[in-house]
Formats: C-alpha cells, structure tokens, sequence
C-alpha cells in the first residue's frame, strides 16, 4: 500500500473511532439533534470546529499548510445544502457516519450507503445539467470568512469560541 | 460535565475536540507525506466508489462521463479514511460493548413500525437525495461541517445553516407524529 493510502486508513481508523466513542454514528443521534432533543452531535462537531480553527490557523499562519476553501457558488450551496438536508433527516446518517454505524452493528446503513452510492451515479449523469443551470447561477470563488471582511481570521475565531462556549452552557443547564 | 457518558461513551465534547485535533494533525501530516493538504471529508469518495463500480459494467461511460473525470474515479486517502471509519467505529464498538445488530433504529420505528423493508427503502431514498445534495454543495457535513468551518470558508458555514435548517424542518414533519 503506498503512503497515501496508508496515511488515509490510518486516520479514518482513528476518525472512525472518536466518531463511535462520541456516539454520533447512530441514527437516533443524528435524528435526535434534528428534531433539538439531544444535541450530542452538534456538541461533537462544535467542539472539534474549536479544536480545529485554531490549529488550522496556527499551521497556515506559519504557513506549514494551506488552506483549500470550497467554492461559494451560491446556488449549489443553498440548493444542494437543502437537498441534503431532507435527505440526511430521512436517511438518518451523513456519508462518514453511514460507515461508521454499519461498523458498530448497525446494519440498516447498507440500504443508506447504496442509496448513496446511486446517488452520487445520478448526480454524475445530470452534472452537465446542473453545471448549466444551479451552479450557473452565481459562483463566488473560493473565499474566506477573514478576507471578505477584512479583518484578522483570529477575531472570528474569538467570537466564535466565546458564542459557541456560552451555547454548551446554555445546553448543559437545559440538559440537551 | 462528566467525561463518561451513560451509555458508556465519551463525553461529545472530548470526542470532538480530540476529532478537531486529528484533523489538524492530518492536515500537516498529508502536507507533509503527500505534499498538498489534504481535508477530512466523506462524499467525493462515494462518487469514486460509484465511478469503479458503474466502471465494471460500462468503461466508456465512466470514461466520457464529465464529472467522474472532474473527480477522478481512483481509490485514493480519502476513500481509504472512509473505509478506515468502518474498522475505527468496529474496533471502538466491540472493545466496550457497544456493537449491536440493528435493522430498524428506535425513532423510526416508533414513526414506522418494525418494518425492514420501509426502513430499507427510507434509508436508500434519502441516501440517493442526500448525495445529490451533497455534490452539489460540494461537501457533506465532514467536507462542510468541519474541514471548511475549521477553515473560515463563506461556504461551509451557509452549507452547514441549510443542512441543519433544511434536516429540521424535515425531521419534525416526519417523526413528530406518533404512529396510529
């Protein structure tokens, strides 16, 4: 196995293991934050947006790494985002936890992971369609929060870090 | 705040900061061995395993096929980190109890009823939906939610406000009422 794909397995082993620990793989989870009764995924993917911002920021600053920004192309974000979105409520997994939940036993994420699979068959045939079309519809590149305003990537993390910290507390006394 | 939870887990909080600090850490390490960083994310990989499969079948389709030469249909790292989540979820979830066969989850059933094949069609449905979504946003909520939250990117954090919105909205419609 080359290094690549080495590194790759590895990481998603660990990956893999966090997201089954922090209990996040399972449908009544993912369901359960969709329906704001148990917001244990959404605490699991704050806490590693916090974690992660900041070490992020520390490598690009020092510029050990770069950062890939996805493209703002407004309509594939807000309709795709949208499509998502009811298709993640029924399906009750995302792509990374769908693996995840089959490997702890939850068999059910076979008919998700297929499902997923055409999907992703379909979207390739109707991409000249969409490009066409959606995606046509207004692309802003692939911009950051920091530059578009203008000011230092290390403001918003701090506003970021203060909001997100005062909504555990307030999920903490709510019990949620 | 408790480090354990009821069911035996960790805390959300710890397994997702250690999550955030694996994404850096990956994020140098692909830098470094690879050299170009490389983000965690989920649903390209779902296009690179339908392009080898549809591949089998039809080469020249996938070969012509706009989108799979775009993304190129390869099992590169982040097919591997995918499947890499099947044996970390395995490995964590036999080592403390906490596998179980489960063919129709709680919510759904409650909504449903016991049936595997509703669950199954349920399941696949949304799967073929949620993709289509996804590619077209560009990322999922791993691809999104935390690689380009982490990042700053405009995008993700509108991604992530219609994942949310839009799964909430859904959910309620379709779980809240009890079965009859």
């Amino acid at each position: 196995m080359s290094t690549d794909l080495l590194l790759g397995l590895i990481t998603g082993i660990l990956f893999g293991f966090f997201l089954q620990k922090g209990r996040v793989v399972r449908f009544d989870k993912q369901v359960g934050a969709m329906l704001l009764k148990d917001m244990t995924i959404v605490k699991f993917m704050l806490s590693a947006i916090l974690v992660g911002m900041v070490g992020i920021q520390l490598l690009t600053g020092a510029e050990v790494i770069s950062l890939s920004h996805k493209a703002m192309n407004l309509g594939g974000v807000l309709v795709g985002g949208a499509l998502f979105g009811c298709g993640w409520a029924v399906m009750g997994f995302c792509p990374g936890t769908s693996l995840g939940a089959l490997g702890e036993g939850r068999w059910h994420a076979v008919f998700a992971i297929a499902g997923m699979v055409v999907g992703a068959a379909v979207y390739a045939e109707l991409y000249p369609f969409f490009k066409s079309t959606i995606l046509a519809f207004k692309d802003f590149g692939k911009v950051g929060v920091a530059e578009v305003l203008g000011i230092s990537p290390w403001l918003i993390i701090l506003v970021f870090w203060a909001g997100v910290i005062r909504l555990f507390v307030w999920f903490e006394r709510k019990g949620l | 705040m408790k480090w354990k939870t009821e069911d035996g887990g960790w805390s959300p909080y710890l397994a997702g900061a250690l999550v955030g600090a694996l994404a850096v850490v990956s994020a140098y390490a692909t830098t470094q061995w690879m050299g170009k960083t490389n983000y965690l994310g989920a649903s390209t990989t779902f296009v690179r395993a339908a392009g080898l499969l549809e591949r089998t079948v039809v080469p020249d389709r996938v070969a012509a096929n706009e989108y799979f030469t775009k993304e190129k249909v390869r099992a590169d790292w982040q097919f591997m980190l995918v499947l890499g989540i099947f044996f970390g979820a395995l490995i964590a979830s036999t080592t403390d109890k906490s596998f179980k066969l489960e063919g129709v989850p709680p919510t759904w059933q409650k909504r449903f009823g016991p049936s595997i094949g509703k669950r199954a069609v349920g399941a696949f449905l949304g799967g073929v939906v949620a993709m289509m979504g996804a590619r077209m946003a560009d990322g999922c909520p791993s691809g999104h939610g935390l690689s380009g939250m982490m990042q700053l990117s405009i995008s993700s954090f509108v991604a992530l406000a219609m994942f949310f919105g839009a799964g909430v909205i859904v959910a309620r419609r379709l779980y809240k009422r009890r079965r009859s």
